[in-house]
């Protein structure tokens, strides 16, 4: 199994007027070939942080440190020009929100042949065919007409495909989405999903798909691993995560959802207590103040992640839920 | 039922509250600059409104043997002598009472004004909004110097003249800017919210849009403080204002430049006195325009 | 109260006055709501029409949920701002208790506020920054309840706080030192401090962490128990409606394809809008998922500017034929209960 991407202690932090704030605190974790690697989490878990830091997106005040291996190359810290060479290329990301990703003075064709001929080095013309190949392989209707339309012409479940289909142009080998289809409404999420499941299939990319959706992420992913708090909580595959969630933190996610195909209106589950306040952590495990199985341990020492079957592991004292 | 962890310190006694001023007060002092401003206004109000009381001549004190002196430290004649051998340093002590009075007196009754009118004004809407904001640019088409010249007319040249003419000018200005943040503010939810509960329009406007205005507002006023004090002085000097004896920045500054060639000295020190004063108001708009600024929230 | 009937033989017929329980407390007739956007008075060009409620009829009883599910553009958040007349009514009656709110002036329509408010959906946005929580809360009693003094006004706020799971020694915080969850409590006490009849939620929880979802919900349920409020539920979660409404209205381009009580919605749905809505929502169960066959859609939502004729929704419909395009299907009930407006539903066996 090749190893499309390597993170090993990635710590991300921000210099804030009020002090350091630990974005990420050391994750760990690997993406193989053609796989779907989930990142599940809630607001200041870091999720979107991660990837952020990887593309060298980050904000002026915010600084990565660890090691980043894209296909065996270590890519974190590497200065733009170089780094350029790798994203838009070989590893893309996608964003939320089609209409604000999308430069609006410019035309879709604009947007896209510049890729191609800034990284491949191709013709005008080459490039324009590529894109609209491109566009109606991600099934929009008439692209050639559309190639030449702006973004505010188009509806949000349209960009979100040229988005796709820009990201996709030079062949990446890694589609980074961070909550690609959460801003849209359910029949048009119900498409682009179907859209990202064929894709994958037929080109055999590796995908990162950050959400927070649980449902989202059983449709499309084959591992996933759960953040709270800028450390990776749970890993595992999809099926042992949803079957058997050992994070009391994944067990509380799991049970606050309701169902669709649920009978009765029984109360939810909560997870108790307030998000995670990034710049007041709480001593030992982040968690424990919102966790139903704290004990004294929790308060004193944090909970390192730990494999505990095989491609398991979970950041928690307790010895199993 | 409460889904909610309990606070260290959790119980009877309530907790203060950290307003949006205080926060902004806050980033305005770690504002050097401004802070500077501050210290030197205060430090100039002082001097001026404590003049009687620090000892020094009085200002119709003539000195025969020192007209139109240049500045001697060794008697205490810091901006030297008019040519009434009268103290300029001393005179453009009183003479900021005055400049700052009008300064911030007019200031403060423009932006009653206009604050009610703008805001009331934007929050009707339709053509009440547009009927109020067409007297708006009535009134701002009148020649403003003529508008002065006709008060003159009227009514002598009288102190009260100053206030009247500039406060009747600048509310205009604050009236427009309430009306546009009237405008962007009306559509926000915690407006239809309270429209929702049964909130008058009165109380709409008083309690919920005039204090969410309020930051450009002061902003503004802090910068046109400065322009009144200048137009004050533009009028005194154009003799329509300020009565002798009594004397303002413009009319010294008058007075002075009269007789620039011969005693250069009567123009500088008030002069100086008025720059200083008008930068350290505009740092102290501009800190405030830092701390106020509505990204972060 | 509604003004009194005299004792005829004919109005003993027209069944149970308002005052009793079960009978409706909002009925809603016909209403529309449109928009006009554009048009230009000196060119002599038209202003385009926006139909955000074109024609929603529907009921609703004391203590009933009902959920309102549609996606950009159906008109639920229009038709829940309609109903407490936060926006202008083209036509159309709103009865609540007896009185048809759109007749009604702006100081009758002020009194009847008390009995009616709104949550919405960015929790934060909702609240004054300038104003403290307890100042937030407070205010909906002070205009209803003028005489109360100080004290009695305090005591209520904190009360009131504790109710809905906020520290009552809080109330002198400002919005923005609260997280998005303990903002919409806050909305949700401001909401409920005069003990109304009707609360309109609009996303009250799309804005929020799933975590912090479900505890929203749970309290409003809580609420909804304890004070026998009625609720109208806006979401374009259905899961989050389907757990919280009794009843569930779907929405397309500002008409109701069908409405039902919640089980039958989700098990049973007649409409192939809702069968799609249903087919489209991912199950947190991966080999359900996965194996489950989906009924995908083709294309994108029409513009609320230009809908289609007849039905709007068969632009997108797998059963469509000619007559969706000449005609708009009544809603019928397809069993008691169960309206659907659809010349092909999927009427149950027997019917």
């Amino acid at each position: 199994m090749t190893k499309v991407l390597e993170v090993s202690d990635l710590r991300t932090t921000f210099t804030t007027p009020e002090g350091e704030v630990k974005a990420v605190g050391g994750v760990e974790f690997t993406i193989n070939q053609g796989e779907v690697l989930g990142v599940v989490g809630e607001s200041g878990s870091g999720k979107s942080q991660i990837f952020m830091s990887i593309m060298g997106l980050l904000a002026r005040n915010g600084h990565a440190k660890g090691s980043v291996k894209f296909k065996g190359d270590e890519i974190l810290g590497l200065d733009v020009k170089a780094l350029n060479k790798v994203r838009g290329v070989r590893m893309s990301m996608i964003f939320q929100d089609p209409m604000t990703s999308l430069n609006p003075y410019l035309s879709v064709r604009r947007q896209m042949t510049e890729v191609l001929v800034l990284h491949k080095g191709m013709s005008e013309s080459e490039a324009a065919k590529n894109a609209v190949e491109m566009l109606e392989r991600v099934q929009i209707p008439e692209a050639k007409q559309r190639l030449n339309m702006y973004p505010h012409e188009f509806s949000g479940g349209m960009r979100q495909r040229v988005m796709i289909a820009m990201a996709l142009l030079c062949g990446p080998e890694l589609l980074i989405a961070d909550e690609p289809t959460t801003a849209l409404d359910v029949t048009v999420q119900a498409q682009i999903l179907e859209l990202l499941v064929g894709l994958q299939r037929d080109v055999g990319m590796a995908i990162a798909l950050i959400t927070h959706d649980l449902g989202v992420i059983a449709r499309l992913a084959d591992r996933v691993m759960v953040m709270y708090a800028g450390n990776i909580v749970e890993k595992g595959s999809v099926r042992d995560l949803f079957k058997d969630p050992q994070h009391p933190y994944t067990e509380g996610l799991l049970e606050s959802m309701p169902r669709l195909n649920e009978t009765e209106a029984t109360r939810l589950q909560t997870i108790g207590g307030q998000p995670p306040n990034l710049q007041n952590l709480p001593s030992g495990c982040s968690f424990r103040d919102r966790c139903r199985y704290a004990f004294e341990r929790c308060v004193t020492e944090r909970p390192l992640l730990t494999a505990f079957a095989e491609g398991r592991s979970k950041a928690c004292h307790l010895p199993s839920l | 039922m409460a889904d909610v962890t309990l606070q260290p310190g959790a119980g009877i006694v309530e907790v203060k509250g950290r307003s949006l001023w205080a926060d902004a007060r806050h980033r305005f002092m770690k504002n050097k600059a401004a802070v500077a401003g501050l210290v030197i206004l205060v430090l100039v109000a002082i001097a001026c409104f404590g003049a009687p009381y620090l000892g020094l001549r009085s200002q119709d004190d003539i000195n025969w043997d020192m007209i139109q002196s240049p500045p001697d430290f060794a008697q205490g004649y810091f901006f030297g002598t008019d040519s009434n051998g009268r103290d300029v340093f001393v005179r453009t002590l009183y003479g900021g009472q005055v400049s700052l009075t009008v300064g911030i007196v007019s200031t403060l009754v423009s932006l009653v004004i206009g604050t009610i009118y703008g805001a009331t004004a934007g929050f009707l809407g339709g053509r009440t909004d547009g009927a109020m904001m067409r007297v708006v640019d009535m009134l701002y088409s009148i020649p403003f110097i003529f508008f002065v010249i006709l008060l003159t007319v009227f009514f002598g040249r009288n102190f009260v003249l100053i206030y009247v003419a500039i406060g009747a000018v600048n509310w205009l200005d604050m009236a427009r800017i309430v009306r546009g943040q009237t405008l962007s503010i009306k559509r926000k939810e915690y407006i239809e919210a309270a429209h929702a509960s049964g909130v008058s329009n009165w109380r709409i406007i008083t309690r919920h849009i005039i204090p969410n205005c309020l930051g450009p507002v002061v902003v503004y006023m802090t910068l046109t403080v400065p322009v009144v004090i200048l137009t004050e002085s533009f009028i005194s000097f154009l003799g329509m204002g300020v009565q002798e004896p009594q004397s303002s920045w413009g009319t010294l500054v008058a007075e002075g430049a009269d007789n620039l060639e011969i005693a250069p000295w009567q123009v500088f020190g008030p002069g100086a006195v008025l720059a200083v004063t008008l930068l350290a108001l505009n740092f102290v708009g501009d800190g405030l325009r830092d701390a106020l600024d509505p990204k972060d929230r | 109260m509604p003004p009194a009937q005299p004792m005829t033989s004919q109005s003993m017929s027209t069944g149970p006055s308002p005052a009793m329980k079960g009978a409706p407390l909002l009925t809603v007739q016909d209403l529309k709501v449109y928009f006009e956007i554009g048009g230009n008075r000196l060119t002599g060009k038209a202003p385009g029409l926006v139909k955000a409620v074109d024609g929603v009829s529907f009921e609703l009883r004391a203590g009933e949920t009902l959920g309102l599910v549609g996606e950009s553009g159906c008109g639920k958040s229009t038709l829940g701002r309609a109903v407490l007349r936060l926006l202008p009514i083209r036509s159309g009656r709103v009865v609540w208790l007896g009185t048809d709110l759109a007749k009604l002036d702006h100081k009758r329509m002020r009194a009847v506020r008390r009995d009616m408010q709104i949550i919405f959906q960015d929790p934060l946005a909702s609240l004054n920054p300038r104003m403290t929580v307890g100042e937030i809360i407070a205010e909906p009693l002070q205009t209803f309840q003028p005489n109360l003094g100080r004290d009695a006004i305090r005591d209520r706020v904190k009360a009131m706080m504790a109710k809905v799971g906020l520290l009552p020694n809080q109330l002198n915080r400002y919005p923005h030192e609260f997280s998005g969850g303990q903002c919409q409590r806050i909305g949700i006490a401001r909401a409920m401090i005069n003990e109304p009849k009707l609360i309109v939620c609009d996303e009250p929880v799309s804005a929020l962490d799933v975590s912090i979802q479900a505890q929203i919900v749970n309290l409003l349920m809580d609420l909804q128990r304890e004070m026998g409020m009625s609720l109208i539920f806006i979401s374009h979660n259905l899961a989050v409606v389907k757990h919280i409404s009794h009843r569930v209205m779907v929405l397309y381009l500002g008409k109701i394809m069908e409405i039902a009580d919640r089980n039958s919605l989700y098990t049973e749905p007649l409409h192939p809008y809702t069968q799609a809505l249903n087919s489209a929502v991912p199950l947190p169960d991966p080999d359900e998922e996965r194996q489950r066959s989906r009924i995908v859609l083709r294309g994108d939502l029409p513009s609320p500017l230009n809908p289609p004729s007849g039905c709007p929704f068969r632009t997108r419909c797998p059963r469509a034929t000619e007559i969706c395009a000449q005609v708009m299907p009544d809603l019928l009930p397809a069993k008691p209960g169960h309206l659907v407006a659809c010349h092909h539903a999927d009427y149950p066996r027997g019917n």
